[in-house]
């Protein structure tokens, strides 16, 4: 029931991007994160625009899923456009109506935050999109391991991202269970007042704990059993391999910081 | 010549929130390469047995030694590797995202080289024959698949001794099938010594010998033929009689007579063919 | 109480590209007091047939009719609460939905939740616990420090007390050892027989479905492959292999016996004090028969 590919929000496609290596995608993201509050005047913008868009279409990804990353964060973005709009009390006065001032520079600020916030978005979600959980938690166990040498416990967040992740439609497939039975001794999980609705809830999470920390227990067995204990020793199957292409992108953004720099007011 | 593999002397565990001792006073012998089957009921003790025999849990009393090791606390690590051990709840024990990440785990435990753990991932994927299934994940496979899939991750580790802890109790008759049919046919090509702690009587009839658990102590060890010619005595166990054995029984008392107490379907309708029907 | 459906079909996540027949033209008449085993593949159908019975689940096309409810396809069917008290459903591993603090309190939910008063309920959960044979000081401790056996039959006891007319069985002897199997049958056989309760059966095992059911549907890929009684359903024991199913033990024996000897007997017997004494009158008779 549950075998939407809704979890990270993957669309498995063939496209370069998809097979770009996850710590290129992620630093690129993180990157562009860094350098999107450099772009100050219409022509860094539009700059911004054209590797985002560049970037989205070499993924392949159909417009509908980019949609759904979109829509959460719509009112946020028109609420900061509105506060733009009226707030900012600067350059030439373009409308007036009562109290109510919109001024050339609020026109300005609204539309680049806003572009802001679509650019951001859209390009997390390339992340999200191109690349599968696991792939993003190998990535980013590759990218801090270097913090092993400060103590950080690098590989056993690896590990928890990992399990966590392979036991999410486990678990979604017995809430369903647990659901159905606790409906069939008639709690109802959708209708009736507020306060009923949340005490319907306690049936479904108390056995989902209860059996989650059973799955824990008797999963730490069979680890023990198989060998492990911790990370000390431990050799990698899944390999990450970093293309020409992933140094390649990584130059691209390069480029597009060095642009912005210079094309910035 | 039978050689001991697995040795328990004088073993007594309690666990510490009951007060009865979960096993009293066991002592038995596995040898290299049979087919074991501990069976018993709910309480018998197997399941203890299990833990044990993996070192994860320690006896109060006794000693239980592993292919000349005795295991203890410092032998454990040892000793996992050459016991490999595919518990019940086929979920609860799939550690990778994929099948082919679950069968590495532990190999990478074992920091078992790259190139290593490739081919030993699919070759023991192919000896259980899930080949097919390298980047399945587990929601999507069935119980006895599931299963399928650690007992290949127990193989990658070459062990001698494989414990199967009532692995195929939450299987569906299909599921059951898949599996024991798989450790037949992976034992017939390695001398592998199996330990099969079941209350399935199926599950016990493919075995060399049975070991008979009742309240903590080892009520009779015999082959098969012997121990299913218990009769009664095993419904009262809390066992069942394999059917041709209930078969055999309702002919006896129809007033037939048979040459033997144990006998499998096949041989039975033989039998009745040979000495009763072709006169 | 009746239950019947006629010409269902169910479509899992309609109308979305992930869309799935899950089954079709599916039509079947459970009479009051019937025991019905509902047999098949892991992804037959059969536990969609399941949930249709309490309206879990509402039908995509066809009528289903439980008791004077009618659900129909199509329709926004509302009120669907007192079905769920009529027809008890005892799913998979049922241990997995106790969460009460106590035992008497996880068996009194289901009935409080129907509207039956504290009181009453109480009595009831003391009944349902002698039901299920277990001793009434397991009511004041807490489910979870029961062995996996007796939480199963607090949750059975949980659903009896609901005291429905109709209870459903979705393999309720899974993971259980041989004694615990026969224990939970036995004891379904006899609510069964004492209260006339309908009684409807999941199960992969046809040793079952031959001793208890007095009728038998099987389905197949979604849609039902044959319906009938135990001795119609395993007279035609090729079909059934043909379909990868199994027959009962006893069927498997008598044609393995009936291949090997080539006497064919006069009818396919179910249990083995049956085949037995076939077997012996047929020897006594002499070899002819």
């Amino acid at each position: 029931m549950m075998e939407k590919m809704i979890f990270g929000r993957y669309v498995p496609a063939d496209s370069t991007i998809h097979k770009m290596d996850p710590r290129s995608k992620l630093l690129i993201i993180f990157l562009f994160v860094c350098i999107i509050f450099f772009a100050n005047n219409w022509i860094t913008y539009v700059l911004i625009g054209f590797y985002t868009f560049y970037m989205l279409g070499m993924s392949k990804i159909p417009v509908r899923f980019l949609y759904g990353g979109l829509k959460p964060v719509i009112w946020l973005v028109l609420f900061t456009l509105v506060l733009q709009l009226f707030f900012t009390k600067q350059g030439d006065l373009l409308f007036k109506w009562g109290p109510l001032e919109i001024y050339e520079e609020g026109v300005r600020q609204g539309i680049f935050i806003s572009l802001r916030f679509f650019f951001l978005i859209l390009m997390t979600s390339l992340l999200t999109l191109t690349t599968s959980p696991i792939e993003i938690t190998d990535g980013m166990e590759t990218l801090l391991n270097p913090l092993k040498k400060v103590r950080f416990p690098v590989h056993e967040m690896a590990l928890m991202m990992s399990i966590s992740l392979r036991f999410i439609p486990t678990l979604m497939q017995e809430t369903d269970k647990i659901m159905k039975a606790q409906i069939a001794r008639g709690v109802e999980f959708d209708s009736g007042p507020i306060k009923e609705r949340v005490k319907a809830v306690i049936p479904l999470l108390i056995p989902l704990f209860v059996s989650a920390f059973k799955r824990a227990e008797e999963l730490a067995i069979a680890m023990e059993a198989r060998g492990y204990r911790g990370g000390e020793g431990r050799t990698k199957y899944r390999q990450l391999s970093w293309r020409p292409v992933d140094t390649l992108q990584i130059l691209l953004l390069v480029v597009l910081t060095v642009l912005l720099i210079i094309l910035r007011s | 010549m039978k050689k001991s593999i697995v040795s328990l002397k004088g073993v007594s565990f309690q666990y510490d929130t009951q007060e009865r001792y979960a096993l009293k006073n066991v002592s038995f012998d596995i040898y290299e390469g049979e087919w074991l089957a501990i069976v018993g009921h709910n309480g018998s003790g197997k399941s203890t047995m299990a833990k044990l025999l993996n070192g994860l849990q320690f006896p109060q009393e006794g000693d239980i030694t592993i292919d000349h090791v005795v295991l203890t606390e410092e032998t454990i690590w040892d000793v996992r590797r050459k016991v490999g051990m595919v518990f019940q709840n086929p979920d609860n024990q799939f550690v990778g995202t994929t099948v082919q990440d679950d069968v590495a785990f532990g190999l990478e435990n074992n920091g078992v080289p790259r190139e290593e753990m490739v081919h030993r991932v699919e070759d023991s994927l192919k000896r259980v024959k899930m080949d097919q299934f390298l980047y399945q994940e587990p929601h999507h496979l069935s119980g006895g698949q599931k299963q399928r899939v650690a007992i290949a991750g127990v193989l990658a580790l070459r062990p001698s001794i494989i414990i199967l802890d009532e692995a195929t109790s939450m299987l569906d008759p299909r599921g059951r099938e898949e599996v024991l049919e798989t450790v037949r046919l992976l034992k017939q090509e390695k001398s592998l010594t199996v330990i099969s702690i079941t209350h399935d009587l199926d599950e016990a009839a493919k075995a060399d010998r049975i070991i008979v658990m009742n309240q903590g102590e080892v009520f009779r060890e015999g082959s098969p033929e012997e121990i299913f010619a218990m009769d009664e005595q095993l419904i009262q166990l809390g066992l069942d009689i394999p059917f041709s054995v209930k078969m055999s029984k309702a002919f006896r008392q129809n007033g037939m007579t048979l040459s033997k107490h144990y006998l499998t379907e096949e041989e039975l309708v033989t039998e009745l063919w040979t000495s009763h029907f072709s006169k | 109480m009746d239950i019947s459906l006629q010409q269902v079909e169910y479509r899992y996540q309609a109308n979305t590209p992930f869309e799935r027949l899950a089954i079709e033209d599916v039509s079947m008449d459970i009479p009051a007091g019937t025991y019905m085993a509902l047999i098949g593949h892991t992804g037959s159908g059969k536990s969609t047939v399941l949930q249709h019975l309490n309206a879990l689940l509402q039908p995509s096309k066809g009528t289903v009719k439980i008791g004077s409810h009618e659900i129909k396809s199509g329709q926004k069917n509302k009120h669907l609460k007192p079905v769920r008290q009529k027809v008890g459903i005892v799913f998979q591993f049922p241990e997995h939905q106790l969460f009460e603090e106590t035992v008497e309190k996880d068996i009194i939910f289901g009935p409080m939740n129907f509207g039956v008063p504290e009181t009453e309920a109480k009595k009831r959960a003391r009944l349902a616990l002698q039901q299920v044979g277990l001793a009434e000081e397991i009511l004041a401790k807490s489910p979870f420090d029961l062995s996996g056996g007796q939480m199963r039959r607090v949750a059975i006891a949980g659903v009896l007390a609901m005291e429905p007319d109709v209870i459903v069985l979705d393999e309720p002897t899974a993971g259980l050892d041989p004694r615990g199997r026969k224990e939970i049958m036995d004891m379904f056989y006899e609510l069964h027989k004492e209260r006339k309760l309908s009684t409807i059966l999941v199960t992969h095992s046809m040793e079952d479905a031959a001793r208890y059911a007095d009728q038998i549907v099987i389905m197949q890929q979604g849609r039902v492959a044959k319906k009938g009684t135990p001795e119609e359903i395993f007279s035609s024991p090729d079909e059934l292999v043909q379909m990868g199913l199994d027959v009962p033990e006893v069927v498997r024996f008598q044609l393995k016996l009936e291949k090997q000897t080539g006497i064919k007997l006069d009818k396919i017997y179910l249990t083995i004090e049956e085949l037995s004494s076939k077997v012996a009158e047929v020897l006594s008779r002499g070899v002819r028969s």
